[in-house]
């Protein structure tokens, strides 16, 4: 089994390193296929794991031991239990399936071999994160994917937007490690081991500031999963290649933060101080990033804010003490964004790059599959009974409603008035895009995508509608149906149906009603569609300050004051004292031999004078 | 003595190898004296290998010693040794100058002989540094170093090196000036000896402890170098040709560090104690300040010199938190920050060898062009981030583990490294490396020859290596490191 589990990382890792590295060799069919072979051959172990895992056998053992260092033995390893197989299981499924997808659309890129060797990287480090059995090789798997996520967003290096974004998630991103590993220091010096196995065995009796660990690594995931405030780097990933905004930034590396708190169960039970603040963040993300998305036009743009929304869901789970249901949030989510993402990728091929909804509509007819699986991924999205996202978003809403700590009051209204918000932009989306009339450009229509690119999505589709009947292996429900059914005479439901309605009614037909309802609103329309001026203070706070900063200390310190005033200017003590002495330096023997007359004299002089006494 | 006196051959074989470049005449013989200066570096990386293969794990105490009388009169030895801390820049520094030699092979025109043999003798005199047990054998060799690097800075330097190199050297001389007086006084103290084994046991008052502290903190400061004594780094990396900007930041950087743990924390336990904080402080002082001076450098050579400076105080961080942590994880930043310095300074020479420019505002999109240095230097500008899987992360990982044991807030402040390492870092990759194709000259420009892609790929494999398996780098320290925590933590007085 061991064999197995390594097998599960290594496989999309060779993948990548043969089209990394021989990229040019192996030729665009060598690299694809390839690395696909290496995530299929990962996707199977891991479902073969998961039925494993299924019947009751986990596992806990170490790979190899990575260092020592005092008394404490840190080691790679792997735990797979419930959580990590079902991880491992979503990741390889939407990793494979962005990798056919990207056969179409990456065809004509000339970094084709690059951006598979990419991807398969980036399946390597995310199975390495949920695999992980401690918490220096989540931080390792963390931190990986990181990397190859900003590698991806500046895959086309030569856009200036592109790599002023993935440098902006790189360092945002830092900000969250920086408390990440904070909290993984603090594990350390207050348990002596970063084993989880351990560390949760030991925490409910250990004196430990477990709120301020929790805290800490919290903002690692505030990091990773993109909550407000850390959340200003999500957005702008999306100049990256669509594939990997499904992959990285919709289906799972934004999940991490997610993936790590409810891994962290055991320590966040213990902080109810911990999981207030989680729940107010998650709230605050989930229904802010959600208006945002109400306001763009770039359809990357709203898909990526209605990921931002949906994290913020799964957030509020957390705080909530419901991991299981941000778990299969997090599932669920990944399925039907993949879906949604893919979709908007299609369109955007389509159009030959457009990325403007204000120039799509009408692609209904030409583009049928793309259509209609972006509907169920629409819908699911939206929460209607009996799709995948409704039974997810409702297990959420209901933990929040029943939560008692502080914040949970405020985190119920959030995600409450989020669902109609959800339903509202999704749906905006779906009219804009695919219905009305056409205003793209006529002269190039657009055709249905390639078969790489419809059947990942279709395959996505599947379970984003379905994978919500498995609603009672993660809660505990009596049955799937009676849950359904109660969510049809629910208040979410009827949100949803609103916010559907809503949309209908301002996007389905031209309409100037969209105009208006902005003008009226005037200034609090222009705060949500500039994403309430985060980045523009972000850019001024920290980039423009840390500058200004960095010229003071530099001119002040290093150069004036240390190199002027110190080193110069000691320097120039020993120039003006030397040319105080050089004054006697005449070299005229006169002065010399009347000096040494005197100073004979005075020597005697001062001989005589000392012993006769 | 039974076995091979292997550390001789680490200090000599390089220094004999640079006579002999020397000897074979002038430039018109340079293929020739290419040829042995690379034999001689590959001998003396060589001999040191046996010191790695046949070190014991469990002994703390000094290995491969050579002991012989050299100046009877006043008790001098020729005494050798080395340890858990010192083996390893035995071999970084060997390694280093094959590197160096390979790095200088069609970029160096004239006095090539002279040059080759400059870099021979600096390797040859720095492994007597780090193998020295003898006081005055240790000082002669700290100070025999800045001759060969004053003159490389000040022959094959750039347009200001004379400056740079009168600035490097009196800055260091004046500073290792006290550590003379300091060695003097524990000759006196310690009746007559120059063991510095000896000074290890030598009881010392608190006042005394806290004088010779200042005095070898002088001289270490300035090696390291610690905020405030920086600024001749700077300067003197910019002047410096490729070759010797390598071997002060791999290296030469190492000398000071390596003083405060063979010196300052065994002889003056007491006075490193109660001074831990104004170390602390410096340490700190650069990792932050420093870090933000780094991210408005315009110039690619000053600005890998103040990553330098930052990356250096998390060495002296980590040694006086004063736990395994702490100390392992400074010993660990010293080497990889070797590697990591070293190929970054070589990324520097390899675009300057091209476009004749070190400041960042004349390059952009230099991956269009050279797309195979622009992974290399991905690699190792992560690997200056301290990304994990790389040699960077190790130290540092361990010096912020240490720091948090003694304090919350040491740790805290270590830790914004993460944030001001990757700003500086990737905003300069981001101007150099991504970007659009920005003006004729980058346009030309030709991918990595042979052997600049060898010896960065050599770097690289180092840097991968270290990152992925780190034991066989910390294992080697423990015994000597735990000593040295024992002795710390016992008072003199």
């Amino acid at each position: 089994m061991k064999t197995l589990y390594l097998l599960v990382p290594l496989a999309p890792l060779a993948g990548a390193i043969l089209a990394g590295l021989f990229g040019r060799a192996l030729g665009r069919a060598g690299a694809h296929t390839v690395t696909i072979l290496g995530v299929l051959v990962s996707f199977l172990a891991s479902c073969w794991i998961f039925a494993d895992v299924l019947e009751g056998n986990t596992f806990n053992g170490t790979v190899y031991t990575w260092l020592t260092s005092g008394g404490v033995t840190l080691e790679i390893g792997f735990l797979i239990d419930r959580l990590s197989a079902l991880m491992m299981v979503v990741v390889t499924f939407v990793s494979l399936m962005v990798h056919v997808y990207t056969i179409g659309y990456m065809a004509e890129d000339p970094g084709y071999q690059r951006f598979f060797s990419y991807i398969s990287l980036f399946t390597f480090s995310m199975l390495m994160l949920v695999m992980a059995n401690n918490f220096l090789q989540l931080f390792f798997g963390w931190e990986a994917v990181g990397l190859v996520s900003y590698l991806l967003i500046g895959f086309w290096y030569t856009r200036p937007t592109a790599i002023h974004a993935n440098l902006k998630a790189f360092l945002v991103n830092r900000v969250g490690d920086f408390g990440f590993i904070l909290g993984i220091a603090l594990v350390l010096a207050y348990f002596g081991s970063l084993d989880y196995a351990q560390v949760f065995a030991e925490a409910p009796a250990l004196a430990a500031p477990v709120t301020l660990i929790c805290l800490a690594l919290f903002v690692g995931a505030m990091g990773k999963s993109a909550q407000f405030p850390l959340h200003v780097w999500l957005p702008d990933s999306m100049e990256g290649p669509t594939p990997i905004s499904a992959l990285i930034h919709a289906a799972t590396m934004v999940t991490a933060g997610i993936f790590m708190v409810a891994r962290m169960a055991p320590l966040y039970e213990l902080s109810a101080t911990a999981r207030s603040v989680v729940l107010v963040i998650g709230g605050i993300t989930a229904l802010f990033m959600g208006l945002v998305a109400l306001t763009q036009y770039d359809i990357k743009r709203v898909v990526a804010y209605s990921t931002l929304s949906q994290l913020g869901y799964m957030t509020v789970a957390l705080g909530a003490s419901a991991y299981s249901a941000a778990i299969f949030h997090l599932m669920t989510h990944a399925f039907f964004k993949a879906v949604l993402f893919l979709g908007a990728g299609s369109v955007i091929i389509a159009l030959h790059h457009e990325q403007d909804m204000r120039r799509m509509g009408g692609l209904k007819a030409a583009m049928p599959v793309t259509y209609w699986t972006f509907l169920l991924g629409a819908i699911s999205s939206a929460g209607i009974p009996g799709f995948a996202g409704f039974f997810s978003k409702d297990a959420i809403i209901e933990a929040a409603r029943h939560a008692t700590i502080p914040g949970a009051g405020f985190a119920y209204l959030c995600v409450l008035a989020c669902v109609f918000v959800t339903a509202a932009y999704t749906f905006r989306m779906v009219f804009m895009a695919f219905h009305g009339a056409p205003r793209y450009d006529a002269h190039r229509p657009p055709h249905e995508s390639p078969a790489v690119v419809t059947v990942p999505l279709v395959l996505l589709a599947i379970p984003s509608v379905l994978a919500g009947w498995l609603v009672g292996r993660f809660l505990p429900v009596d049955s799937a149906w009676d849950f359904v059914v109660h969510g049809l005479v629910s208040l979410p439901f009827w949100l949803a149906l609103a916010g559907i309605a809503a949309a209908a009614i301002l996007y389905r037909r031209p309409s100037s009603l969209p105009k208006r309802i902005a003008m009226r609103l005037g200034p609090l329309y222009a705060v949500v569609e500039r994403k309430y001026g985060f980045d523009e203070l972000y850019a001024w706070l920290f980039g423009a300050g840390a500058r200004v900063l960095g010229t003071g200390l530099w001119k002040a310190g290093d150069q004036t004051f240390i190199d002027g005033l110190m080193v110069n200017g000691s320097a120039r003590v020993v120039g003006w004292f030397s040319g105080i002495v050089r004054l006697a330096q005449t070299g005229i023997l006169n002065t010399y031999a009347f000096l040494m007359l005197f100073g004979i004299l005075a020597g005697v002089t001062w001989v005589i004078w000392r012993f006769w006494s | 003595m039974t076995h091979a006196p292997l550390l001789s051959l680490a200090i000599w074989v390089p220094i004999v190898a640079g006579l002999l470049v020397l000897a074979a005449g002038g430039d018109r013989n340079a293929p020739l004296q290419r040829a042995l200066a690379l034999a001689g570096a590959l001998l003396g990386f060589l001999v040191t290998l046996p010191l790695y293969a046949g070190f014991d794990l469990a002994q703390p105490g000094m290995q491969f010693v050579e002991l012989a009388p050299w100046i009877p009169q006043f008790n001098v030895h020729y005494h050798l040794g080395v340890d858990g801390i010192s083996v390893l820049f035995v071999l970084l520094n060997s390694f280093i100058t094959v590197l160096v030699v390979i790095a200088g092979w069609s970029v160096i025109g004239s006095r090539v002989g002279q040059y080759y043999a400059s870099f021979l003798m600096l390797s040859g005199v720095m492994n007597g540094v780090f193998a020295a047990l003898d006081g005055v054998l240790f000082y002669v060799f700290f100070e025999a170093t800045l001759i060969p690097m004053f003159i490389i800075i000040g022959v094959w330097g750039g347009a200001n090196r004379v400056y740079a190199a009168l600035k490097f050297f009196l800055y260091t001389l004046a500073g290792s000036l006290l550590m003379l007086v300091a060695l003097l006084y524990l000759y006196g103290k310690s009746g007559s000896s120059f063991a510095i084994l000896d000074w290890h046991a030598l009881p010392l008052s608190l006042t005394a402890q806290t004088w010779l502290f200042f005095g070898f903190l002088l001289a270490f400061a300035v090696k390291v170098p610690m905020w405030p004594v920086h600024t001749w780094l700077p300067d003197a990396h910019v002047e410096a040709p490729t070759g010797g900007s390598v071997v002060l930041a791999a290296i030469m950087l190492k000398l000071g560090a390596y003083g405060f743990v063979r010196f300052t924390l065994p002889i003056l336990p007491d006075a490193s104690r109660e001074l831990a904080w104004l170390m602390i402080a410096l340490s700190l002082v650069a990792v932050v300040y420093i870090g933000l001076v780094a991210l408005v450098q315009t110039d690619l050579k000053k600005l890998i010199a103040y990553s330098s400076i930052s990356h250096m105080g998390f060495v002296t961080l980590g040694f006086f938190v004063f736990n395994a942590w702490g100390v392992e994880g400074g010993l660990v930043q010293m080497i990889s920050h070797g590697f990591v310095s070293a190929a970054l300074f070589l990324c520097v020479g390899v675009l300057y060898d091209r476009m004749h420019t070190r400041a960042i505002a004349d390059y952009g999109g230099v991956a269009n062009t050279m797309p195979r240095f622009a992974s290399l230097m991905m690699l190792f500008a992560m690997a200056n981030c301290g990304l994990p899987a790389t040699s960077g992360f190790v130290g540092e990982f361990m010096v912020i583990m240490g720091a948090m044991q003694k304090n919350f807030w040491l740790a805290f402040a270590a830790a914004t490294t993460l944030v001001f390492g990757a700003a500086y870092t990737l905003w300069m990759y981001k101007r150099v490396v991504f970007g659009a194709v920005a003006n004729a000259q980058v346009a030309a420009l030709k991918d990595l020859n042979p052997r600049e892609a060898l010896v960065l790929g050599l770097l690289a494999a180092a840097v991968l290596a270290m990152g992925v398996y780190p034991l066989p780098f910390t294992e080697v320290m423990h015994a000597s490191v735990n000593e040295l925590l024992r002795h710390v933590a016992q008072s003199k007085l």
